[in-house]
């Protein structure tokens, strides 16, 4: 009996794979990686390409990964893929068009949290739907 | 009492209205069912990502991520989550007592908060209370992608990692099912080791290519990312839920009042005809 990994393929919006297989092969950063059973553990970042996974009978599959990270324990093989391109410059440009977003919205105004505001206006919108349950249970 | 007529455009209009309320009731419905299957889409990832993290906390590492240590909290930050549109019944508000109710708490402590709104209701809100509102994104629609998080996400991570933030918190709701939904806020960071994997217990560690710091980093930052996109997915399955609900109340009122109305426009109309015989018998005997 020859042996078996389990191999897991998961991106945060689904999962993609989910099976065993004789050999995994992967794009690590540095560098392709085959991992056959028993592979000592292994944490390492996946840069894009291609990750095949030799099933029973040597047939192949291959999934296309935009990057991610493949964790290895001896009979587990897990591979965390993205789903967006992610690269520093990108990311960065992300994160300043969010705080843009919030200078926006805050139209430069920056002063104390008003929790008293904060609390009356929920308290209203409670109430409002509190009234609004009463109404209903009347009519019945 | 009111003319017939006037009871009649009422009852129209109120029909009007029913009948959108029923369309909004239906078009939730069915998004809702897409929004829960999306839902559990997402939780494979984050199980795995725990379960690498779990491993992760067991091996001896010489690495210890910042996102794992423990600091004085000088301040704090949170995420909140909130729908884009309203008609949802309480979803918004309820979150937004928790958290306010939460935020109290190390206000009076006399410690300082950071905000990072997702969902044009949670930035409506907070922007009213003129906090300190670092991230804001919205309009996401009812499939999220997860690029279109990682910006503000990003900038939260980047308050952390400079020590402007000693703690992040996430605030949204819990899909309990449809009738329910949980608002809770959750710390995010520094991120709390899950339990321990007993079936290996040995000495060991990872081989960290290149090395375990980036490596570790990557890793705990995509964590971070897979666990708010999983609060933002469950947060609009909540909101299809709330407002199918709501939707549902709204037109079951206004076949009630619908109900009413007609009662009352049928008196109208009994006390019209009898008037009008009464006046016409009365016209006959004085001839």
């Amino acid at each position: 009996m020859g042996m078996t990994l389990h191999v897991d393929i998961v991106s945060a919006e689904q999962e993609i794979f989910s099976g065993t297989a004789e050999m995994v092969f992967a794009p690590a950063i540095m560098g392709e990686v085959g991992i056959a059973p028993r592979h000592t553990q292994m944490l390492t970042p996946l840069k894009a390409g291609e990750v095949r996974v030799r099933t029973k009978g040597s047939e192949e599959q291959t999934f296309y990964v935009s990057g991610g990270m493949l964790e290895v324990q001896p009979h587990v093989v897990t591979i965390l893929a993205d789903t967006a391109m992610r690269a520093k410059d990108i990311d960065e440009a992300a994160a300043i068009k969010a705080k843009e977003h919030a200078e926006h919205a805050l139209a430069g105004k920056k002063t104390e949290m008003d929790y008293a505001r904060a609390t009356a206006e929920l308290a209203e919108a409670i109430a409002q739907l509190r009234t609004l349950e009463r109404i209903r249970k009347k009519k019945k | 009492m009111a003319s017939g007529k006037e009871i009649r455009t009422q009852i129209k209009s109120i029909q009007n209205t029913q009948k959108i309320t029923r369309a909004m009731e239906m078009v939730a419905a069915s998004k809702m069912r897409k929004a829960q299957d999306r839902m559990r889409a997402s939780r494979p990832y984050a199980q795995k990502m725990v379960n690498v993290i779990a491993h992760l906390a067991q091996a001896h590492s010489e690495y210890k991520s910042t996102y794992m240590i423990e600091r004085e909290v000088k301040r704090v930050g949170y995420i909140i989550i909130s729908s884009d549109r309203g008609l949802c019944g309480g979803l918004n508000s309820n979150l937004f007592r928790t958290t306010v109710a939460d935020m109290m708490a190390w206000d009076e402590k006399n410690i300082e908060i950071d905000m990072c709104t997702i969902g044009s209701k949670a930035s409506g809100f907070f922007k009213r209370l003129k906090g300190n509102l670092r991230a804001n994104t919205s309009h996401l629609g009812d499939a999220p992608r997860l690029d279109e998080l990682l910006g503000a996400i990003k900038v939260m991570l980047d308050a952390y990692e400079a020590g402007e933030i000693d703690r992040l918190y996430i605030a949204t709701n819990i899909f309990v099912n449809t009738m329910t939904q949980q608002p809770r806020v959750v710390q995010l960071l520094p991120i709390s080791a899950p339990e321990k994997d007993k079936e290996i217990a040995h000495h060991w560690d990872y081989i960290y290519e290149p090395e375990s710091r980036t490596v570790l980093d990557a890793l705990l930052m995509r964590y971070i990312e897979s666990l708010v996109y999983q609060g933002v997915v469950e947060n609009i399955a909540c909101e299809q839920a709330a407002r199918m609900v709501a939707m549902k109340s709204a037109s079951d009122n206004a076949g009630d009042l619908i109900d009413d109305l007609n009662l009352s426009y049928n008196k109208a109309r009994q006390a019209a005809i009898t008037q009008e015989l009464s006046e016409i018998v009365a016209g006959a005997a004085a001839v």
